[in-house]
């Protein structure tokens, strides 16, 4: 359930992270990976909704957080975020879909349906991500 | 087949990567602009009524896309829990799943909770989901239904605004039927009385609105059940096929005819018993 925004707490809220291409390992365009960059394309987003929601569940957790916080105190979203932690540890390898059953039931989205679940499944994707290149991507080494 | 340049799993939900492609279309390249195909609409006049015992919701059957009538018997009242049912306007596929996920939504939550769900929560549910896509799901929707509180009646906008009045009409026919239903509404009307005003608020909307059309649809809501009544009213210019269009057995002559017997051998043979008998 969204909560209504408290003006108050979006003063800090997170600054939207764009579209910038990511950086590779000396701070410039990898070329060999991600392709050619254009201004445009990384300056702009095409689709309005675009980038909120690519930011969506982190707007929404900070909020929720923070009014947690104004209501209980600053240790109920610290404990709340050490299990979040947790939870989002328990993964399969990163080429393989997982089901973040605990993440989901930490957040409550386990007993709602939107289009998260409908549309682009992560299951049901035709293809796979190159096993080796995405272990190493994410353990650092690529 | 593995794509060996991902380096992150893909994202579920909305995808926008053809977004910048379309634009581009849009804007023409030299050769000239390309349109994109526009979204089946359902032009519609679509209203509801809270009467004495529960509510009324009508609609016409009338889909159009752009210029041609897409489809002549659109239903355009959806269930939405045992006691709500709503009626949608706007792109036909928006309503469709929007009100699909509703549904979802409140039949988990029953099963969660053993409870009826109440018109308030849907109402909430596509408000929140309506805003995050701020307006971009065109889909105008009249929420009607009974619950432990009362008989509610709704409307959602497209980008999630609310109103909750005892009447209302939406959809392109939405001012005709306003207009009989300011005239003739009164609170605590009697069943056939607040159908006759549904009724004729949708045929008004039919009459003076190009986009409705067809049949109307009747759904009584009370706390004892639904009454779906499709059609209510035919329109009188239903056209009716006026002989059969299907071709007799042998209009086609059989020139040749040969048979291949397809030759299986046997390789392995298992035998499985099933637990058939009762359990202790």
């Amino acid at each position: 359930m969204n909560t209504r925004g408290l003006r108050s707490q979006l003063k800090d809220s997170v600054p939207v992270t764009g579209l910038c291409p990511q950086a590779g390992p000396y701070g410039v365009q990898d070329s060999l990976r991600r392709g050619f960059s254009s201004v445009k394309n990384e300056l702009l987003p095409s689709h309005p909704l675009e980038l909120s929601e690519k930011n969506f569940q982190l707007n929404q957790d900070k909020m929720n957080f923070n009014t947690l916080r104004n209501i209980q105190g600053l240790h109920a979203p610290l404990k709340l975020q050490m299990e979040y932690r947790a939870a989002r540890q328990i993964q399969r390898l990163p080429f393989l879909p997982s089901s973040n059953l605990a993440l989901d039931t930490l957040r409550g989205s386990d007993d709602t349906i939107g289009f998260e679940d409908i549309l682009n499944d992560p299951i049901q994707s035709e293809m796979m991500g190159d096993p080796h290149i995405m272990t190493e991507y994410k353990l650092g080494i690529l | 087949m593995a794509l060996s340049n991902v380096l992150e799993p893909a994202v579920s939900g909305f995808n926008f990567e053809n977004s910048t492609r379309n634009i581009v279309l849009e804007n023409g390249s030299e050769e000239g602009k390309i349109k994109a195909p526009t979204p089946m609409k359902t032009g519609t006049t679509i209203a509801g009524v809270v009467y004495k015992d529960g509510v009324v919701l009508g609609a016409d059957t009338r889909a159009t896309s752009d210029e041609v009538v897409a489809d002549k018997m659109c239903a355009k009242i959806h269930y939405i829990a045992p006691n709500i049912y709503c009626c949608g306007a706007g792109t036909a596929a928006d309503t469709e799943k929007t009100t699909d996920m509703l549904s979802s939504n409140l039949t988990i939550f029953s099963m969660n909770s053993g409870r009826n769900p109440r018109v308030v929560m849907a109402v909430n549910i596509l408000q929140d989901m309506l805003f995050r896509y701020r307006g971009m799901i065109g889909a105008h929707i009249i929420l009607g239904g009974v619950d432990c509180t009362g008989s509610h009646l709704y409307t959602v906008g497209p980008y999630g605004s609310i109103d909750k009045v005892p009447y209302l009409a939406m959809g392109s026919g939405k001012l005709p039927a306003m207009g009989i239903l300011e005239d003739r509404f009164k609170g605590n009307m009697d069943l056939e009385e607040a159908k006759a005003l549904v009724s004729d608020a949708i045929h008004a909307g039919i009459m003076s609105d190009l986009g409705s059309g067809n049949n109307i649809d009747l759904c009584v809501i009370t706390k004892e059940g639904v009454d779906y009544i499709r059609p209510h009213r035919e329109s009188i210019y239903n056209y009716k096929r006026q002989a059969k269009y299907k071709y007799k057995p042998g209009t086609t002559p059989v020139l040749t005819k040969s048979v291949n017997q397809l030759e299986l051998e046997l390789v392995h043979e298992t035998v499985q018993m099933m637990e058939t008998a009762g359990s202790s």
